[in-house]
């Protein structure tokens, strides 16, 4: 069998914030009819999280359930539970309409770390990133420069990013770019 | 700078999170219509100077498409609706209305 290998291992820029790969991160895709109480049956039993609500990202333990679309979740979980929470929701949905899929190796996540994180954020996405707009236990869905990515707050100073595994050394460097020494704005 | 709320995530996003995807509530003529219905639905379009009705889609977001009012001239917003709908909302035309009296419907 292939070793599993996350897009960028390793990978670690310091500057103003610590732009860091996150390594392997389980990701299990979710869609259906949030609002049915079905589904919100098959994810409390599979991951132990309510079903979010609008743009929210609810936590336990390991596990994190994000709103992504009105139809659309996705559960973050570690790498090896992945095959099997997606298998676990299908079984709880039976023979309602719904997709689950482990797509664990789709993305890159990078994880943010540092004071600055909010400047070095808005640099490079149309997102409000001011303390009122953006906060804890919301995921943002935006755009990173040229290519589509995401990001959430997992404490006060540090945030984790994901983008489609394809463009994982783009939004890096675009990421240690924009933290490089020197490039301050001090606007958040 | 065009700001349009996404009537899906609630995100005020900017133009450049979105997708442009040209005028709202066409109906289409596909096969079987005449040729000259077909042409005004591919082709010709009022175009006016002022109140549009667009879709957008939300493609670095939620990916939803939806709808938007707004003053191609002066960039202002009268409001987002869900594209589930043939025809603009009470709301979005009570909104136009107020900012512009004597408009009508096309």
């Amino acid at each position: 069998m292939s070793d599993l290998a996350s897009a960028l291992p390793g990978a670690e820029a310091q500057g103003l914030v610590t732009v860091r790969e996150a390594g392997l991160v389980g990701m299990v895709t979710f869609r259906g009819d949030l609002s049915a109480p079905d589904t919100a049956a098959a994810i409390k039993a599979a991951t132990g999280c309510d079903v979010p609500g609008q743009r929210a990202v609810v936590t336990e333990g390991e596990v994190s359930v994000a709103w992504m679309s009105p139809d659309e979740l996705l559960v973050i979980c570690p790498h090896d539970a992945a095959t099997g929470m997606a298998a676990q929701i299908s079984a709880q949905m039976g023979a309602a309409h719904h997709l689950a899929l482990n797509v664990s190796d789709a993305r890159a996540v990078f994880e943010v770390a540092g004071a600055g994180w909010r400047d070095v954020l808005a640099k490079v996405s149309p997102a409000d990133l001011s303390r009122e707009a953006f906060g804890p236990g919301e995921m943002r869905r935006t755009r990173l420069a040229q290519v589509a990515g995401a990001f959430w707050m997992t404490g006060e100073e540090t945030v984790r990013v994901i983008c489609f595994r394809s463009v994982a050394r783009y939004v890096f460097d675009l990421l240690a770019l924009s933290a490089k020494e020197g490039g301050a704005v001090g606007y958040h | 700078m065009l700001l349009l709320e996404c009537p899906y995530c609630g995100v005020k996003a900017d133009e450049t999170e979105l997708t442009p995807g040209g005028e709202a509530h066409l109906k289409r003529f596909g096969p079987g219509s005449t040729d000259e219905a077909f042409e005004e639905y591919l082709f010709l379009r009022p175009n006016p100077k002022g109140v549009h009705f667009e879709r957008w889609r939300h493609a670095h977001g939620c990916g939803k498409w939806f709808l938007a009012a707004r003053d191609t001239a002066t960039l202002e917003v009268f409001g987002t609706y869900t594209a589930q709908t043939t025809e603009p909302p009470e709301h979005i035309i009570d909104a136009i209305r107020a900012k512009r009296p004597d408009w009508s419907q096309a």
